[in-house]
This record gives structure tokens, C-alpha cells and sequence, in this order.
């Protein structure tokens, strides 16, 4: 019971730390922390997902496309209040996730991998078929007002900022209950050996089917505070490319780790914003610098991918680890996305393969 | 009829060209259990260095010629320089460093070769052939399309089954401990693996560039496709990577040409989740073995 007050003080201090930052900053500042507290929302529901059950997703765009159109629908057809429009948005993508939670229970590897890529780029397109409702390539608006006791010289962004990031906190905060809880302990007994876990009496497919409504709420909320962030909701901002950066941020960051989430974000949202100032101050052409960022972004991945093997938290604890002593070793341990670390390469595809019974 | 015909005929010239970025991935994933999320830029990459060897020469052979040895190249260079380091880590890390390498290089393409579309020539005409009047949906270059593919594959299979180069990429895949154990130097064939893998994404790269435009994105929907060949197939299956791709092929065709292109990839996903429920490990998977 001692860790409830614990998250919340901490869930508490970083939020004192967000307004505080977006007191002192400017309002490009305040749009690009909305960003990261989109994009943690997401990342998070996904490192749950392939870090704790072991489940990967390449379409958890594909989830905030769901929040996101629910949002912009409710708003722009009912105008309800947004934190209403919030709840029936998560209660929207948790069913559908649901649903694909189900039908991805019997697969693995590459296989959930290219099935839930290919939801990834199949679901957005229901737009195109259906204009009328979803506004085709267009998209819809999304209106998002200032509530008037701020005054009217509150900066719009900077309410998003707030919104955006408070939301964001309560769904890491219940992520992390989650994570300790009965449920998140199946969650890596199903991950680490299916078999063991049955044979524990833990009804596998229902915890990864779990794990899946979860992580769907997740990206269900983020997308839903992306269509107010952005303030507009079309197929084009539900891309691939959207769905293949949340992995990349989970596991970045560190797969299976809330703090990971967030370096992931940053890393994400930041450096190729950082790249392109560095290469447009330095009056590159613009053919040159647009795509810079792009190029040095994938070689952030690779380095970093290279360099700390359990991800930007897993480099964080191992440095920790080196000052505290060993004591914090089995933290990084529990953290880490595949338990059977071999020593070399050949038994490690050989176990894959006694695994999946290649021939 | 006659446009049933030609959707058909339609529909297997672009599922030779999925079956070919299928194999690709059939090849990579047996010999390092890694799903190569840059095959389609490696692809498109070749295909720029293509364009420019055919600006330079005025020769399509010369550009074909290139991309596939480019295509070699580029394919062993990526797995000595980011892919090998990532052996003994996470499984995941190495996907991530596939998909970093291919971030990278759709930058380096739009610095070297800018943003612009650009038209890719073909190798012979591409109006439809008639057949008495009626044209059955398919130019000469499909045709030529078809067969390449049709030759690198039976040529691989030929590689693959009675070669002593490929009896050991077939053992290095099979059980690498035992592989290297018998004196077959896995590293190695490994390289090898990605090199022609390389080679086969050239391939398609070349042969659907004229119908699709060449950018630094352009092969990201035939990679998408291809992929899912690949899971349809099952990712451990060479055939099943030829059938998947035919299948998906025809059934997008199908699809785009009676319901129109805005579903093509609600049906595709249909048709993946519809194998997927009956064979979670695609079409032509093995016995399934289970370590307790």
C-alpha cells in the first residue's frame, strides 16, 4: 500500500515540474510538451503490451486513430465535455482492442507482428471509404476551447500543454499499479514461458487479450488528446510510420519500463526537431536539411540500439547500479524484454528454432 | 470476363513483384530470425543508383545490371555493419536497428537524390498486349516482370537444393550450432543470406519502380505487401512466400478492380486475418514444436 502515495507524489512532482516548464516557456514549448505527453500516453499502453506480456504491435496507431475519430465525432456532433468525451473514447478503442486482442492470442513473433501492421495501415483507410462520416482526406475539425476562468490571455497551447500532460500522468500512474499488481505479474509469467504460466492455472489467453484492451486504451487516450492538440483529425497523421515510431520509443526507451516511455518520447519528439534547428542554422539547402534529421534520427536508433541493448532506462539503472552497487542489478533484470540472455549467437537461434519447430 | 481475365493477369504480375520482396524476407528471417524492416529501402535505393547508371549510359541493361549488384552489396554491407553487432541482445533490438538502417536510408536517398518523383523506364513496351482485339491486361513488360522473377527463384531453388553452398545455408538455417560444429562458417553464410536477400529487394525494386514512380518512400507500400506475403506464406517457407504473394496479388487486384482502390487494404486485411485464424503460422508452416 506504500507504493500508491509513492506514484502519486511522484506522478505529483513531475506534473509541478511540467507546469512549471510551461509557465517559463514559450508557447512552441508548450505545443511540443503536449506532444510528448501524447506520445507517452501511447508508448506507454505499448510497453506494457511487448515488454509485460510479450505481445508485439505495429498497429497501436491504428488504436489512437479510434480515439481520435471518436473524440473529434462526439465533439463536433454532440459537443459534450471533454472529460466525457475522453472516458466514451477509451471505452470505444478498449472494445475494439478487444476484439483484436482476441483474434492475436493464438499468434506470435511475426506473424501478431505483420497482422497488426497491416491493422496498422488497413484501419485508417476506412476514412477514404466512408467521407461522409469521417470527412475523407480532409479529415474533421476538432474544437477545443480555453474554459474562461483562465482569462483571456491564457495561451490556447499552454491549456493543451496542461490537459494533455495531466492526462498522460493518470494513465502512467494506473499503468504502474498495473504493472505490480496480480495482473501485470501474469503478464510476464505468460511472456516469459506460456506453458510454466498455464500450468500455474493462469488462463493465458485471457491475460493476453488483457493486455491488449490496455494497451488500446492507452493509445485510445492519446489519440484522443492528439485530434484537441492538433486540432484536426485526418487519415494522414495515422500512418505506419506513427505506429512503427511508438514501437521505436518503447523500446528505445527500454521495452516493459514506464520511465523507459517517456526517454522514448523525448528522444522521438526531439531530436529530429533539435537536428533540423542545428541544420537550418547552419543554412544548409533545403533539400539537404530536411533530410538530415531524417538520416541522423535513424542513427540514433541504430547507435542506440547498439550501445544500451535494454534501452535508454536500462543504461540509466546500469549507471545507477555502478555508484549504489550491485543491488540494483536484478532491477535492470526484471526489466529486461527477453529473459534468456545467451552468450552467443548460435544458441540463441538455436533455442528459436527448438521454439518454433523449424525445419 | 475479359476483365476478369485482365485483373487476373494484372493481379499476378504485382504478386510476382510481392513474392519477390517475400523471399527476401523468407531468406533473412531463416538465416537470422530478424524481420528486415529495411528491405524496401534497400530496394529503393538500388533502384536511384539504377536510374542514375541509365542517365549516365542510356542503357537500361546497364542500370538493371548495376542494381542488382548493388543490391548484393548494400545487402552484405548492412549485415556486417549494424546487423551483426546486434546478436546476443534482444530480439527486438535488431528489428528496431532495421528500422533505424531504414530511416537512414530513406534520409541519405533524399539528400543524394532529393524528394522529386521520378519516372523509371521499362525494359520493353508497356502497352497491354491483344489477344484478337481485346487487350488482356497485361504489356510486354509485365510479362517480363513475371518471368524474372519466375527465373531468380527457380534459380535459387536450384542454389538452395543442389549446391554445396546451399546445403550449408540450408544447415546454417536449419541448427547453426551444429552447422558450425560441422565446419560451416555460419558468419559467413549468414552474409550471404543478406546479400542475396539484397538482391532479390533490387530485383523488385527495378521491376516496379515504372509502374509506381521512384522517391525516397516509394517502396513502403510494396514492402507492407510484401510482408504480408511473406506472413500469409509463412515467414519459414520460400514457396509459401511465391504463393503468398500470388494470392495476395490476384486477391488485391480482385479487390481494386470490382470495389475500388480505397478498400484494397481493408481486404488485404481481411484476407491476412482470415489465414491467420486457420494457420497462425501462415499457409505452408512445419509441425509446430513446443519446448516445455
Amino acid at each position: 500500500m506504500r507504493t500508491l502515495p509513492r506514484r502519486l507524489g511522484v506522478a505529483i512532482i513531475v506534473g509541478a515540474i511540467v507546469a512549471f516548464l510551461s509557465l517559463k516557456l514559450n508557447p512552441f514549448r508548450d505545443y511540443q510538451i503536449a506532444e510528448i505527453a501524447v506520445e507517452v500516453t501511447a508508448v506507454a499502453g505499448l510497453t506494457v503490451l511487448t515488454g509485460l506480456s510479450g505481445q508485439i504491435s505495429l498497429g497501436n496507431g491504428a488504436f489512437m486513430a479510434v480515439g481520435a475519430y471518436t473524440t473529434a465525432l462526439l465533439l463536433l456532433h454532440l459537443n459534450w465535455p471533454f472529460y466525457l468525451v475522453l472516458v466514451i473514447a477509451a471505452a470505444a478503442t478498449a472494445v475494439i482492442g478487444a476484439v483484436v486482442g482476441i483474434a492475436a492470442a493464438r499468434l506470435h513473433g511475426p506473424y501478431l507482428a505483420g497482422a497488426t501492421l497491416m491493422l496498422g495501415v488497413a484501419l485508417p483507410a476506412i476514412a477514404y471509404v466512408y467521407p461522409a462520416t469521417f470527412g475523407g482526406d480532409q479529415g474533421l475539425n476538432v474544437v477545443f476551447t480555453t474554459p474562461a476562468f483562465l482569462g483571456v490571455n491564457f495561451p490556447p497551447t499552454r491549456w493543451l500543454a496542461w490537459v494533455a500532460a495531466l492526462v498522460a500522468l493518470i494513465t502512467l500512474v494506473l499503468l504502474a499499479n498495473l504493472d505490480r499488481s496480480r495482473i501485470g505479474r501474469n503478464w510476464r509469467a505468460v511472456r516469459d514461458d506460456e506453458v510454466a504460466a498455464a500450468l500455474d492455472g493462469i488462463n493465458v489467453a485471457a491475460a493476453r487479450i488483457r493486455a491488449f484492451v490496455v494497451s488500446a486504451t492507452s493509445a485510445g487516450l492519446a489519440g484522443a488528446l492528439l485530434a484537441i492538440v492538433t486540432g484536426t483529425v485526418a487519415p494522414g497523421a495515422f500512418t505506419i510510420t506513427l505506429s512503427i515510431a511508438l514501437l521505436t520509443a518503447a523500446v528505445i526507451g527500454g521495452l516493459g519500463s514506464l520511465p523507459g516511455a517517456l526517454w522514448g518520447s523525448l528522444v522521438i519528439v526531439l531530436v529530429p526537431t533539435y537536428v533540423t534547428d542545428v541544420s537550418t542554422s547552419h543554412g544548409l539547402s533545403s533539400t539537404v536539411g530536411s533530410n538530415i534529421p531524417i538520416a541522423a534520427y535513424g542513427v540514433v536508433l541504430i547507435l542506440v540500439m547498439l550501445l544500451f541493448p535494454h534501452g535508454i532506462q536500462g543504461g540509466l539503472l546500469r549507471l545507477i547500479s555502478a555508484f549504489t552497487g550491485p543491488n540494483e542489478k536484478s532491477r535492470i533484470r526484471r526489466s529486461a524484454p527477453t529473459p534468456h540472455v545467451t552468450p552467443s549467437a548460435d544458441q540463441a537461434t538455436a533455442s528459436q528454432h527448438e521454439k518454433e519447430g523449424t525445419s | 470476363m475479359v476483365e476478369f481475365l485482365q485483373f487476373t493477369l494484372s493481379g499476378i504480375v504485382f504478386g510476382m513483384v510481392y513474392a519477390a520482396i517475400a523471399l527476401s524476407l523468407v531468406l533473412i528471417w531463416r538465416g537470422t530470425r530478424l524481420l528486415n524492416f529495411a528491405q524496401g529501402g534497400m530496394a529503393m535505393l538500388t533502384t536511384y543508383v539504377a536510374i542514375e547508371v541509365i542517365y549516365k549510359t542510356h542503357s537500361y541493361w546497364a542500370g538493371f545490371v548495376v542494381a542488382l549488384v548493388a543490391g548484393l552489396v548494400l545487402g552484405a554491407i548492412c549485415e556486417l555493419t549494424v546487423v551483426r553487432p546486434t546478436t546476443g541482445k534482444p530480439e527486438l533490438n535488431a528489428v528496431i536497428v532495421t528500422i533505424g538502417l531504414l530511416i537512414l536510408i530513406e534520409g541519405l536517398a533524399g539528400i543524394l537524390f532529393g524528394g522529386q518523383y521520378r519516372s523509371f523506364p521499362a525494359a520493353f513496351s508497356i502497352t497491354g498486349i491483344k489477344v484478337g482485339g481485346t487487350p488482356i491486361g497485361v504489356s510486354p513488360f509485365d510479362v517480363f516482370v513475371a518471368a524474372a522473377v519466375l527465373v531468380t527463384t527457380l534459380a535459387l531453388a536450384v542454389v538452395f537444393r543442389y549446391t554445396s553452398a546451399g546445403l550449408r545455408m540450408r544447415a546454417a538455417a536449419f541448427n547453426p550450432t551444429i552447422a558450425r560444429l560441422s565446419g560451416i562458417r555460419v558468419a559467413r553464410v549468414l552474409t550471404v543470406g543478406w546479400a542475396l536477400a539484397g538482391l532479390l529487394g533490387a530485383l523488385a525494386g527495378v521491376l516496379v519502380s515504372p509502374s509506381t514512380f521512384l522517391y525516397p518512400n516509394s517502396m513502403d507500400t510494396i514492402f507492407v505487401f510484401g510482408f504480408t506475403a511473406a506472413v500469409i506464406g509463412g515467414l519459414d517457407s520460400p514457396v509459401g512466400a511465391v504463393v503468398g504473394g500470388l494470392l495476395l496479388g490476384v486477391a488485391l487486384s480482385y479487390a481494386g478492380g470490382y470495389l475500388g482502390s480505397n478498400v484494397t487494404v481493408l481486404f488485404a486485411l481481411g484476407i491476412l486475418v482470415a489465414v491467420l485464424m486457420v494457420r497462425p503460422d501462415g499457409l505452408f508452416a512445419g509441425a509446430r514444436m513446443r519446448r516445455v
